[in-house]
């Protein structure tokens, strides 16, 4: 009689979790069927789901155009480069607060998190200026800086609460065995806290990959990501709807298959502290 | 003694050609999407085979996208780009602040005397002339022939502005969305606001007055956002409040409007049967007019220019020469056929009896550009140039505000008094902080 | 506990994200105060000299200023409810037992991965375009007139899109903390004769109360500051200018870097009070 009840219960929540997750797929997956239509078959009214012809002309002529493989390859190096970049500088200062706090500690936490609100185009002007004197302009290295500034708020923090969890004891019992500052860090508390840094990484990974503001006006062509790959299939003349889902499908099919791939680990690491 | 000397010279020489071969100069472009750009970017592997020294690099985008990215890195020497895809707009406020390179000299074949003169002159300040035309673009009338033929109307070669509302009430047919008429309402200086200044130059109304004060709650524009809206709100297309240029286009390619006005170089798309369901059934008219001796027809040409910060200044030029050429016009026209090759700039090219076959819309672009007068754009006299803007560096700020709350107006969310006057006081505003 | 010597090496080890911080906080900052109180026209010739609290005035009182703080806050608000109510509910159905429960989180997850550009502009065309987008195919399927999306419904229509790319990030977090609930308290409270929305309220709810603080905080930092997807729907008009966008609009547009500058003023002044309160919020909730 239970068992009954429970598989009714797990037939319906089923098929309501599939419903409600399709729907938010929807979208996404719309704009990969249509990257394989015709421009004609794109807007078609009935629109057509799956029986169309399917074709690969949009994808080759998006090939054609641009240099795909470039902007992929500097949206990877950008978006790891500030990424572990940010690891690096964020450890040291994420273990320190959570090992050593002070009364400061929350203050200095939440002091960087509001470094995040100042509005990216109220600073264009000067930063632009400071990128022109440093010759930062359409290099990667540039891209590469202010992203990890941008994020460092959020790596310190999740670091930080992911620290917080690994009890102290731990460390006492390695600094008893007279483990050095250096050894603890590297030797006990990283490898404990693998799960933290991972999803963090793939966070900002994501959180920088997606990045549209600084990565569109501080690149031309040498450094320009993605993001400036899509810039040049938005309305252009004509249809347009087929040719921008395969510009679309390319610029988000790496990090999709990333975040799919490495979904546990996203998902159990991401807690920001929401759990005690 | 002398063979030694020869000797040296000829080691130099090598030594010279070899670096030379080396040194790649690389010259970044930067461009809007549309059709003839990307064109030119795909023949641009001819013109690297022509210069094995200089390297193209394309920077492609979206026109709200690029115009932001050139401005400011115009305006802040950041030295980016090598040449630049700018309009009729920029050219004389660039040129005029000294950020442009002065392309008087190009070479005699390029032959900058063939140039349409109300093109050229909007490139050229004193003298000088700061950006090479790609293509050039008035606007005009285009309609469909035969849902016209239905209604029993003919359209003059020369309408009215009232013709044109009889007609589009004639044509409207909203059970079988056949709208009689497809105009721009999406607000940005470059899109409803180019298409209702040229529409208020034949209402006699003009931006500012010869004191440089605003005139947008005057009785003339009234007049022409209402006549516009009427318009609109019964023979338009739903959501016409964010269609600009290439939303009317594919409606008009998929045979929703009867009638649209807009740039001249929309002729070869709606023409092209690859594209547009209607390729034979569309006819041309010049842009109305309302009996005040204007028409509603604007001047626009893309063009390329070489920001003075650039470090390929020559090679930047050679490029532009390519690009802009005949003989550009004559690969195209190899590759692609004539209807493709990028209209509005050159005498030649109408004089061409093979283009005049080919394009059927050759004349009535001609006759539409040269009727254009950018000097002289309203009744009225004005202290500015320029036929649908205002060549002083306030216009796209304001003109982009000023098109929001008249795309307001037409979503039905305010009074077209309520907009003009928002839009003259913030007219008033901007002005006053620029220091008029 | 803590050492003098630990101490001021935590002190050491902090330093580096600290400094580049503030560095990145500062020098902007100074520039842009600097320029906020000058007339500075980059297409008119740049730095016309200092004019004192001139561009403060005016950017305050243009008509465009107070619909503007309005406008983003309906949209950080609206986002923030939508997210963390639907955010909530979805990670309680999540956390039943169901077959293929990776499948379906993967797929709820997946809007977070899509660049906001690209998200932006698949909902404006492919599916909000009143003639050819999915949602007017499926009007007119019944019957109805389709919506104009971005002029009749805009804010509407922002939040809508914002949502969509956030409620993956809202449920992830919620999802976690109502799997670290402890299954036997809600066993008891059921034992004790506790309807579901009963348990929901006096169990449910209360333990979320920390993750859903830190949602609306990372949250509100980011929606603060939306940009592309204003950019590329509907360019600010329809009373979806928020803060951001006419700043963009006085630096960009209208190339009046001193006007824009005050604004960004403005805007830091917005965020920091948006921030008191949370970090008031939160600050607590971190304590305990």
């Amino acid at each position: 009689m239970a068992r009954a009840v429970t598989s009714r219960r797990k037939i319906i929540n089923t098929a309501a979790a599939w419903t409600v997750g399709l729907l938010i797929f929807f979208p996404i997956l719309w704009t990969i069927l249509t990257s394989f239509k015709t421009e004609a078959t794109a807007i078609a009214d009935p629109p057509v789901f799956i029986g169309f012809d399917w074709t690969l002309e949009n994808y080759a002529t998006v090939l054609e155009r641009s240099d795909y493989a470039r902007f992929l390859w500097n949206s990877i190096i950008i978006a790891g480069g500030s990424t572990i970049l940010g690891i690096l500088v964020a450890v040291p200062a994420a273990w320190s607060m959570a090992f050593v706090p002070s009364k400061r500690t929350k203050d200095i936490l939440l002091w960087m998190l509001s470094t995040k609100m100042l509005p990216a185009v109220g600073v264009l002007y000067p930063i632009y200026l400071i990128f022109i004197k440093l010759g930062l302009l359409d290099s990667r290295t540039g891209l590469v800086i202010v992203l990890m500034l941008m994020n460092l708020p959020i790596i310190v923090w999740m670091l930080y609460t992911y620290f917080r969890e690994i009890p102290g004891e731990i460390l006492e019992a390695a600094r008893m065995d007279g483990a050095s500052l250096k050894e603890e860090i590297l030797y006990v508390l990283t490898p404990m806290a693998v799960p933290g840094i991972a999803s963090t990484l793939l966070l900002n990974f994501i959180l920088a990959w997606n990045e549209a503001f600084w990565t569109l006006n501080l690149t031309a062509a040498k450094a320009a990501p993605l993001t400036a790959f899509i810039a040049s299939y938005s309305s252009p003349e004509g249809l347009f709807y087929a040719k921008l889902s395969a510009a679309s499908t390319m610029a988000i099919v790496p990090i999709l298959i990333l975040g799919w791939f490495s979904q546990k680990q996203l998902v159990s690491g991401l807690t920001f502290g929401a759990v005690k | 003694m002398s063979h030694i000397k020869s000797l040296y010279a000829a080691t130099a020489l090598t030594a010279l050609t070899a670096t030379g071969a080396l040194a790649e100069t690389t010259v970044t472009i930067a461009t809007v999407n549309n059709g003839d750009m990307i064109r030119m970017q795909g023949l641009a592997s001819e013109f690297e085979a022509q210069h094995p020294d200089i390297k193209l690099e394309w920077v492609t985008l979206e026109e709200n996208v690029l115009r932001q990215r050139v401005t400011q890195d115009v305006a802040a020497s950041g030295g980016q780009f090598d040449v630049m895809t700018i309009g009729t707009y920029e050219v004389p406020i660039w040129g005029q602040q000294g950020w442009l390179v002065s392309l008087n000299d190009l070479s005699e074949d390029w032959d900058a005397d063939d140039l349409l003169p109300a093109i050229r002159d909007g490139l050229t300040v004193d003298g000088e002339l700061y950006a090479a035309p790609f293509y050039g673009e008035s606007s005009m009338v285009m309609y469909r022939k035969d849902l016209m033929q239905q209604a029993g109307l003919e359209m003059p070669e020369a309408p009215t502005w009232d013709f044109i509302k009889e007609a589009a009430a004639a044509m409207t047919d909203k059970e079988n969305e056949i709208y009689g008429i497809c105009l721009r309402g999406k607000a940005g200086w470059g899109e409803n606001m180019a298409f209702l200044t040229a529409m208020a130059n034949s209402f006699g109304a003009r931006w500012f007055d010869e004191d440089w004060q605003p005139e947008l709650n005057g009785e003339a524009w009234t007049e022409t956002v209402n006549f516009y809206m009427d318009l609109m709100n019964n023979y338009g297309p739903p959501g016409a409040s964010t269609n600009g240029f290439n939303e009317n286009l594919s409606l008009f390619q998929q045979g929703k409007c009867g009638m649209w006005i807009d740039a001249t170089v929309a002729a070869s798309f709606v023409t092209n049967p690859d594209d547009s369901t209607v390729a034979d059934q569309v006819g041309f008219a010049l842009a109305p007019d309302n009996g005040l001796g204007r028409r509603g027809n604007w001047l626009w040409a893309w063009s390329l220019a070489v920001p003075a910060g650039s470090d390929a200044t020559e090679e930047a030029k050679t490029f532009i020469e390519w690009a802009t050429s005949k003989e550009y016009t004559a690969l195209v026209a190899e590759k692609e056929g004539w209807a493709n090759v990028p209209p509005g700039t050159r005498t030649s090219l109408y004089e061409n009896p093979e283009y005049q076959e080919a394009a059927p819309f050759a004349e009535m672009t001609l006759g539409s550009i040269n009727a254009a007068d950018p000097t002289n754009p309203s009744v009225e006299p004005v202290p500015y140039t320029g036929v649908q803007f205002v060549a002083i560096p306030e216009f796209a700020g304001i003109a982009t505000q000023v098109g929001q709350e008249i795309s307001a107006a037409l979503a039905g969310q305010q009074s077209v008094e309520e907009a003009l006057e928002k839009a003259q006081m913030l007219t008033l505003d901007e002005m006053e902080a620029a220091g008029y | 506990m803590a050492t003098q010597s630990s101490r001021s090496a935590a002190r050491l080890m902090m330093a580096p994200a600290v400094i580049l911080l503030l560095g990145w906080m500062l020098v902007p900052l100074v520039m842009t105060l600097l320029f906020s109180f000058k007339k500075y026209l980059p297409l008119r010739g740049g730095d016309l000299g200092w004019v004192g609290f001139e561009n403060y005035v005016r950017f305050v009182t243009s008509s465009a200023f107070w619909p503007s703080v309005s406008a983003t806050l309906i949209i950080v608000g609206g986002v923030l409810i939508i997210t963390v109510g639907l955010g909530v509910l979805l990670a309680i159905l999540l956390n039943q037992p169901m077959w293929g429960q990776g499948i379906v989180r993967i797929l709820v997850i997946s809007p977070f991965f899509v660049m906001p550009t690209v998200s932006a502009l698949v909902w404006k065309n492919m599916f909000m375009d009143p003639v050819n987008g999915l949602f007017a195919h499926i009007w007119k399927f019944f019957g109805a007139a389709p919506i104009e999306w971005l002029s009749q419904a805009s804010m509407q229509s922002i939040i809508l899109i914002v949502s969509w790319q956030w409620l993956p990030f809202a449920t992830l977090i919620l999802l976690t903390a109502i799997q670290s609930l402890d299954r036997e308290q809600l066993e008891a409270a059921e034992m004790d004769g506790a309807a579901p929305l009963q348990r929901f309220g006096y169990v449910t709810l209360p333990h979320l109360g920390r993750a859903i603080t830190v949602v609306v905080l990372i949250q509100t930092i980011f929606l603060l500051g939306i940009f592309a997807e204003i950019f590329v729907t509907t360019q600010g008009s329809f009373g979806t200018r928020t803060l951001t966008y006419l700043i963009y609009q006085r630096v960009l547009e209208s190339q009046n870097v001193g006007l824009g500058s005050a604004g960004g003023v403005y805007a830091i002044i917005l965020a920091n009070i948006i921030a008191i309160f949370l970090m008031r919020m939160v600050g607590k909730n971190l304590d305990q």
